[in-house]
């Protein structure tokens, strides 16, 4: 039976804000346990809140930015359930009136545009932390009131590969609008899924499951890939699929039912009374629309559009804002109109270095006209190998010099001078009887064995394909 | 002192004193200390009185010295830094805050004296009467054999007794007034915002207010004057600027148009609290005020709507109470968390306390919001139309502040219906956010108090000092003590 | 609305309050007379009437984003009724 899957993703994020969202505790991450509290947060008898003016700023930029219809009048509501990491054991959140609904996300699958629905994005302070041991659990409430934004999808993702690319593409905008460090690791980002599956013709959804513990969006993909087999079983053999939240386990690779007796959670949800509500006004919304940068879709469009880039290597340079910068810097200082060689030496070397020393290119700190010269001297001047090139530009993350400073230094460039080529091809050429025969028979890799050779005599100082042309001429 | 003992001075005369340096702050404290050793072991105003005997009290090195030197008795249910404060409810029992409320850091400020001691009330406000207290029900100075009110029937009964100078109580649905008027004293709920509600510890949030309880009118405008005021603390203080309220008293009271609510006086109110009112209302109209007959539609639905409205929050402000960071815990032996939370809340809450917590719950529960929560805000904000429609044409409200006088200790206990309809004059003035006071306008036969209410628009305090002070001045009430 | 014993029991277990049977006995009673009290509100007229969750005319509260000092740790704790190192401890969660 073919079934159609019906996936909602729902996205905590935590912003960037220096304080958390309703008292004046710092937010940063990694701290002592219970350092970073008070009364507030920590919800003590006579405490009260007051909203933090970036977070709220934060929340309509990341709405806007997500194509969101900010609302004029918002509010803050109580969720209400008891749980030790809740202080108060109720949650300041929105309910009725969120800041912000019915936006979109466009996903690019498979050479296909797809819009997908994000049904609201509202502000909400997160939990502490628990530690569970045998017979007891620790609390920490360091990370207690710290602001969330929820951004929740509608259920228009239909396959583990598109819940990917949205969480992908989501994150990338998150990252553009340096709102959030969204490090999944540290929590600063977290994912759940709800996920149906339907036959084809039926109007109504199946029965969903909630997933979570969903450590990265690969995980997420497994998940649901998981889901959806195990859904597709229940169903092929008529059974029912249970309405139920299941824990993902990354080591099992499989998903658990969490086993709660708790039908559907009543949470009393009423207006806070303790917060006055919010007026967006579209002065306001104008504000903060304009801090809003060129997000990765609208810059790598561009890039093709202006530079003649493959879309392919556009997508890549811009998944993260600050290498895309540096990349955009390049590319346009770079002379050539042909932007290929600078675009592969920063999607190949480049990101290697950065890579293996776990940062990002722009982090490597590598000043443009330096890194510009580099490539010249490979590419057009041909003063050195690309090989050479490689170690090149490590050594110039490491010390700072620059391209020519090290070649100089290293006495690294290449022989060019024609006439000492010759003369060693010819040399090679002699020594080489059986494999000049065997080239002239018509084995080309004859050819590579004796620039090989060539290679050998001048210490690696040659240019490989200048000794191709200079002995191809030869053996004519 | 012989002829007059300090503690049965009012702040203001005890400030005089202290300015011509006739006295000293110890010196007040301590004859305070005596007549509460004296008389409390009848009146039982105080859960808590500091054995160092104000030793420890603490006031900053004040800006101004506006109250220096006055010992404050607070109500337990405001929190002062490292001195125990436990709603007289078991499940805050050994609390020790780690911050003072906002009020009580500006009452240092003032210079005044915050010490450790703490005067009795219903457990987390919840009462007319004090009988709801962990501690056991204060007793009526006027009465031993009747409540003082409640839920500030400490503070009150502390005042009225000269067991305080000034005191500080809460009001949500009457809790200042009421006990007030139970007490013969002077208690005002201060307009919704006016007064900082942070480190009051919660009942109803959108209707809590801190105000002051005191022997005269005039005490009520100086320690309304210390505080009052916009905090950042508090999202819903309102940021106005504090006028001196003392400069209200005294100011003539011709032409100020008085309205009369018809529906005020009608069945259940008792008739000789309806006489003495009525002779009120005809003083201020021989001083010079003018009065007239009004409706206020909806007053029937002020009870409903409070105990739909202020029980749902309390439910939820309520629920931190658990056991995990504060307070008392259950020592059931080998609970999981879920029993631990269940034993703690049942153990540790007095009945009142389940009644509404379980009421204002069911009140927010699926399918009952709408027909419920959602219903009484609607009624809330008819009730404030009514108000708003009367004050277009009238500068204040006069009602009795409570439909019968002081009754007696259980009388009403046992019918919680009973006991909440006692605040029926009180209620809408939380419910519309506006100011109300209360002073004393009589005695029963049996010797009673009787007290007055007016109502005004929202931040309009100084015309209530004004109207009070001067029907006070015209009236011997407020020299009266009761005999203990 | 009639309140019954099982709901009232249902309500306790969402506010987490363990009642004897005693108490949910007298509890429903009493809860029953304070709903039918309570009840006459359905006599009003509410239509195209907004409901009012805050009384007064403010808007737009807001905080500056500039940190401040947090409680010690030990402070925080002092009033917990189980502590271990700088964690509040509860007993075991069943999930």
């Amino acid at each position: 039976m073919d079934y159609e899957t019906v996936i909602g993703l729902e996205v905590h994020v935590h912003l960037k804000t220096k304080t958390k969202a309703f008292c004046g505790c710092s937010t940063e991450f990694g701290k002592e346990a219970n350092s970073q509290v008070c009364p507030v947060c920590l919800g003590f008898p006579g405490s009260l809140p007051v909203l933090n003016k970036v977070a709220l700023d934060y929340a309509i930029k990341v709405a806007l930015a997500l194509n969101c219809k900010v609302q004029e009048y918002t509010k803050f509501d109580r969720k209400n359930y008891f749980y030790p990491d809740l202080p108060k054991n109720y949650q300041i959140s929105q309910y009725d009136l969120p800041l912000s609904r019915d936006g979109f996300l466009d996903i690019y699958l498979d050479g296909k545009n797809k819009r997908i629905g994000i049904r609201r994005v509202h502000l909400e302070e997160d939990a502490g932390k628990l530690i569970h041991k045998e017979d007891i659990s620790l609390v920490d409430f360091n990370r207690t009131g710290i602001p969330l934004l929820e951004i929740v999808s509608q259920p228009d993702i239909n396959s583990p590969q598109e819940a990917y690319e949205y969480l992908t593409i989501l994150k990338s905008i998150l990252e553009y609008l340096e709102i959030s460090d969204c490090d999944m690791e540290k929590g600063s980002l977290r994912c759940d899924a709800n996920i149906s599956l339907r036959k084809r013709e039926q109007a109504e959804l199946g029965t969903k499951t909630e997933l979570k513990n969903m450590n990265s969006f690969k995980a997420a993909k497994e998940a649901l890939a998981f889901e959806i087999e195990r859904q597709t079983e229940l169903l092929n053999e008529n059974k029912a699929v249970i309405q139920e939240t299941r824990l993902w386990d990354a080591k099992e690779l499989k998903t658990f039912s969490m086993r709660t007796k708790e039908e559907a959670m009543d949470y009393r949800y009423f207006p806070e009374p303790d917060l006055p509500p919010f007026i967006i006004s579209s002065e306001k919304k104008e504000e903060i629309k304009k801090t809003i940068p060129e997000l990765p879709r609208e810059k790598m469009l561009r890039l093709v559009r202006d530079y003649g880039l493959l879309e392919y290597d556009a997508k890549i340079l811009v998944s993260n804002k600050w290498d895309a910068d540096y990349a955009e810097e390049l590319i346009k200082t770079y002379k050539d109109i042909n932007k290929k060689p600078i675009v592969n030496w920063l999607i190949g070397a480049l990101t290697a270095t950065a890579n293996s020393r776990n940062c990002t290119i722009s982090q490597l700190q590598v000043p443009a006209g330096d890194f510009i010269e580099l490539i010249d001297l490979v590419e057009n001047k041909r003063i050195i190998s690309s090989l050479t090139g490689k170690s090149v530009l490590i050594e110039m993350v490491d010390t700072k010099k620059s391209a020519s400073q090290i070649i100089k230094e290293k006495n690294l460039a290449q022989i060019s001078d024609t006439d000492v080529l010759n003369a060693q091809a010819e040399e090679v050429i002699k020594e080489n009887p059986k494999s000049v025969q065997d080239y002239q028979g018509g084995k080309n890799n004859a050819l590579m064995f004796l620039v090989g050779q060539v290679m050998k005599k001048t210490q690696g100082k040659a240019n490989p394909k200048v000794i191709q042309e200079i002995l191809k001429k030869l053996l004519e | 002192m012989n002829k007059v003992n300090l503690n049965e001075l009012t702040a203001h005369e005890l400030l005089g004193k202290l300015k011509k340096e006739e006295i000293t702050s110890e010196e007040i404290l301590s004859i305070l200390v005596k007549r509460i050793k004296e008389v409390d072991p009848k009146v039982k105003a105080y859960v808590r009185v500091d054995k160092s005997n104000g030793q420890t009290g603490k006031r900053a090195n004040g800006q101004t010295d506006l109250l220096k030197g006055i010992p404050i008795s607070i109500k337990d249910n405001i929190c002062t830094e490292a001195y125990n404060t436990e709603c007289c409810s078991k499940i805050l029992e050994g609390f020790k805050p780690p911050y003072d409320a906002t009020v009580i850091k500006k009452l240092k400020e003032a210079g005044a004296l915050i010490w450790d001691s703490k005067t009795n009330m219903d457990e987390f406000a919840f009462g007319s009467s004090t009988e709801n207290s962990f501690f056991g029900p204060t007793h009526n100075p006027w009465n031993l054999d009747c409540v003082p009110g409640g839920s500030s029937g400490g503070s009150a009964a502390a005042v009225a007794a000269d067991e305080a100078i000034l005191a500080l109580g809460s009001d949500t649905g009457g809790s200042i007034r009421q006990p007030a008027s139970f007490c013969g004293v002077v208690g005002l709920k201060p307009t919704y915002g006016r007064v900082s509600r942070y480190g009051l510890i919660a009942f109803a949030s959108s209707l809590d207010q801190i105000g002051p309880i005191t022997k005269d009118v005039q005490d009520n405008a100086v320690l309304m004057n210390a505080i009052a005021g916009y905090d950042p603390k508090d999202s819903t203080s309102v940021d106005l600027e504090v006028p001196d309220y003392t400069k209200a008293l005294g100011k003539d009271i011709k032409g100020i148009k008085i309205a009369i609510p018809k529906e005020y006086f009608i069945e259940g109110l008792e008739p000789e609290v309806k006489n003495i009112v009525e002779e009120a209302v005809n003083k201020l109209k021989e001083i010079g005020a003018d009065y007239k007959q009004v409706s206020l539609p909806h007053t029937e639905y002020a009870v409903p709507v409070y105990y739909i409205i202020a029980t749902a929050e309390a439910s939820s402000n309520l629920a931190r109470f658990d056991g995990v960071q504060y307070g008392f815990r259950s020592k059931k032996p080998k609970q999981n968390l879920i029993e631990m939370y269940k034993n703690t809340r049942g153990e540790g809450f007095g009945d009142e306390a389940k009644r509404r917590i379980i009421l204002g719950t069911f009140a927010l529960s699926h399918g009952y919001y709408d027909a419920y929560y959602l219903r009484a805000l609607k009624v809330r904000t008819l009730i404030k139309q009514d108000f708003d429609q009367v004050f277009k044409e009238f500068d204040c409200i006069i009602t009795p502040t409570s439909p019968t006088p002081a009754f007696r200790i259980g009388e009403k206990i046992e019918d919680p219906l009973k006991m909440y309809l006692s605040d029926i004059y009180t209620i809408s003035a939380n419910l519309s956010g506006i100011p109300a006071i209360s002073i004393p306008c009589g005695f029963t036969k049996r010797g009673l108090p009787v007290g007055l209410q007016i109502l005004a628009k929202p931040f309009n305090e100084e015309l209530l000092f004004q109207l009070a002070y001067a029907y006070e001045q015209n009236t011997p009430w407020h020299t009266m003590k009761p005999k203990l | 609305m009639a309140i019954t014993k099982e709901t009232v029991s249902y309500v306790a277990h969402l506010a987490r309050i363990q009642l004897t049977p005693r108490e949910l006995e007298k509890l429903s009673g009493q809860l029953k007379d304070i709903l039918d009290f309570i009840n006459k509100l359905g006599k009003v007229d509410i239509k195209n009437v907004s409901p009012t969750s805050h009384i007064l005319p403010i808007n737009n509260v807001l905080r500056i984003d500039h940190p401040q000092e947090s409680l010690p740790a030990d402070k925080a704790l002092e009033n917990a009724p189980h502590q271990e190192g700088n964690f509040f401890v509860v007993p075991k969660i069943i999930e």
